[in-house]
């Protein structure tokens, strides 16, 4: 599947797009098909995404998982810092990014 | 320290208005991401792995406690409680709202502090050796002529859109302690009959294509040195290739076109920029170097220390240098932790480093390009105090240039550019070598990790250096040996197949007892090296 993601531009967080709007967590990812590229352009242009770019991800039953270990380091938080990723409190997080 | 001038403060003062709209336009969409990615970078904001990225400049790595104080508040205030600090002396903020920025950057010039010259093709942060000032080996303080080079630099207007980024170091003794010759262009101040002067070095540099810098001037006296750096400048802005980004370095250029042709041309461009009277004048140069003038040392200051704490006296041995005045020292406040993230502080160790060089360093630190905080001026009777407040603190790590104090580039957990992870390598390989007697057995040995080709991790410098590759999906790590960013300086070289992140510690480990196995009394890692060649360890590695 394709997935698109970038970051918001007044806070710099890493965002994905859902298929309406934009969530700070990879699970909630839409396939955007062929289309992630014109969506990009769109929500780039009304300025709620910044260096938006489309990732090959594979589904699963806990939602997208990138394909590349960037992405997926981008989806959680630095693999150095569990205190400071979206999921401080699963032990098994850096496992997923792995 | 050099303090701001009214031109300085407005200069600064005057970015934080621009910037501020520049950042409303943005938001409100008058600038496009286009046009406002290149206004963003020249004031040190980057887009990174999680979110902006604010590089905030130090120059030649010299801070007073008021402007590491602010580090810690911004770390505090705006950011997640840390900073990293930087292999060119700079601190970076890895979690920056943009729309925070305006207000960061008017919070930091309030302390003569910005970001400009920490991005984008321009003159970037002058570096310099982080003992300038307390190292009994300099001929001059290097940090008068590191400033006057800052100031020259600033918007230059010849010099803000080079072909590519340019980075100057100044040293001023024969130990080099700031890598000078891995610079675009290194500066190295000499004494020839009495006068001072330089010897300058160009087409240093790491990145995909490491180069040792060329001697290109024996001796410019000091007098003619900015016309010198101008001429320097001039030629490669000239013929600087613009038009492959792989190629637009300075030693690139220099490799083209051969080191004598090069000379001839800055010389030939030198006869003419000398006429133009850039040089500063005798007071302006006067005004600057006041600023440095060393502290009041107290002449009376005991000489001896007591050593019978058996910690204690460990870390005098590694992390204390000698310093010129007798009853001082240099104290090396390491940023490498047994499983710590290399180069990173939390605000509370920020604040209590500003707080010990306040009350016994003059007021003064230094940022290292290993990574490191140096406190140059000590008494050697506050040592004992100053060491049991960094143990407190989780800053007392005494392995200063042993093989646990990794130089290490923030890699694939926070960088955009990074291909892998450097961090957990840097902490895997201080797990291993944890006990602090097999450390100090290794003695002196420089690793250095950089997480991609760009090198900011010094990889090329280290003793043993490691790279950070993506093959095919999957982190991978070239092992290097026999490289160095000192006076001895040479670039390593690719022991051959690269191993993933348990395998690299492995072959490190390998490496080592190798080493020790085949060093005579005396010898550090690099010297064995050098003397029994590549092919010993590489049999070692890989059998």
């Amino acid at each position: 599947m394709k997935i698109l993601t970038g970051n918001d531009l007044g806070s710099g967080d890493v965002i994905w797009w859902t298929g309406s709007t934009w969530s700070r967590h990879v699970e909630d990812a839409a396939d955007v098909a062929t289309d992630g590229e014109a969506i990009a352009r769109a929500e780039e242009g009304v300025r709620r995404v910044v260096g938006a770019y489309v990732i090959d991800a594979a589904p699963t039953a806990e939602g997208p998982r990138p394909a590349h270990i960037k992405d997926r380091i981008r989806a959680l938080g630095p693999t150095v810092r569990p205190d400071l990723t979206l999921k401080p409190a699963d032990p098994n997080a850096g496992s997923w990014v792995i | 320290m050099y303090r701001y001038d009214e031109y300085d403060q407005a200069i600064v003062d005057a970015r934080v208005d621009e910037f501020r709209d520049q950042v409303a336009r943005r938001l409100s969409g008058q600038l496009t991401e286009d046009q406002f990615k290149p206004l963003r970078l020249m004031n040190g904001l980057y887009l990174q792995l999680h979110a902006y990225m604010l590089r905030v400049a130090v120059p030649y790595g010299t801070l007073d406690s008021r402007q590491m104080r602010m580090l810690g508040h911004i770390a505090r205030t705006y950011d997640r409680g840390y900073g990293h600090f930087t292999t060119r002396q700079n601190i970076q903020f890895n979690w920056i709202k943009l729309d925070d920025t305006p207000d960061i950057l008017a919070e930091l010039a309030t302390t003569q502090m910005h970001a400009i010259q920490t991005s984008g093709n321009c003159i970037r942060n002058i570096s310099s050796d982080q003992y300038a000032g307390a190292a009994a080996d300099e001929v001059a303080d290097p940090r008068p002529w590191a400033e006057l080079i800052r100031q020259w630099s600033t918007f230059h207007p010849e010099f803000s859109y080079l072909p590519r980024k340019f980075k100057i170091a100044v040293i001023a003794a024969d130990e080099d302690r700031a890598a000078m010759r891995l610079h675009d262009i290194g500066i190295q101040l000499v004494r020839q009959d009495g006068v001072l002067g330089a010897r300058i070095f160009v087409g240093g540099g790491m990145g995909r294509t490491p180069m040792i810098a060329s001697l290109i001037r024996d001796f410019v006296t000091a007098d003619d040195l900015m016309s010198y750096l101008e001429a320097a400048l001039r030629v490669y802005n000239r013929y600087g290739r613009r038009d492959n980004i792989y190629k637009a370095r300075i030693k690139i250029l220099l490799h083209e076109i051969g080191a004598d042709e090069y000379r001839r041309q800055v010389e030939e461009e030198f006869s003419l920029v000398k006429q133009l009277g850039i040089d500063p004048p005798a007071a302006e140069l006067a005004r600057i170097t006041a600023f440095f003038a060393p502290p009041a040392f107290d002449a009376d200051a005991p000489d001896t220390v007591d050593r019978s704490d058996p910690d204690f006296a460990v870390w005098l041995d590694q992390n204390v240098a000698a310093h010129k005045q007798p009853g001082y020292a240099i104290v090396n406040i390491s940023l490498k932790p047994i499983g710590g993230i290399p180069g990173d502080a939390s605000a509370d160790q920020i604040d209590l480093m500003a707080d010990l060089a306040e009350r016994y360093g003059f007021d003064e630190l230094r940022v290292t390009h290993a990574q490191n905080i140096v406190l140059p001026h000590v008494r050697k009777a506050d040592l004992h105090a100053i060491w049991q407040a960094l143990s407190g603190a989780g800053l007392a790590e005494a392995n200063l240039d042993l093989i646990s104090d990794i130089i290490a580039c923030p890699g694939l957990d926070y960088c955009a550019l990074a291909n892998a992870r450097s961090i957990p390598v840097a902490q895997k390989i201080q797990a291993r070598f944890a006990d602090r007697g097999r450390q100090r057995e290794l003695g002196e040995l420089k690793l250095k990790i950089s997480g991609c080709i760009n090198a900011c991790g010094h990889h090329h410098a280290g003793h043993i250096g490691i790279l950070g590759v993506d093959r095919k999906g999957t982190e991978n790590y070239q092992l290097l040996l026999g490289g160095s960013g000192a006076e001895d300086v040479s670039l390593g070289k690719i022991t051959g197949p690269g191993f993933d992140e348990d395998g690299v510690v492995d072959a490190i480990e390998r490496v080592t007892d190798r080493y020790l196995a085949e060093r005579v009394e005396g010898e550090r890692f690099l010297d064995t090296y050098r003397r029994v060649g590549f092919a010993p360890f590489k049999e070692a590695i890989y059998g």
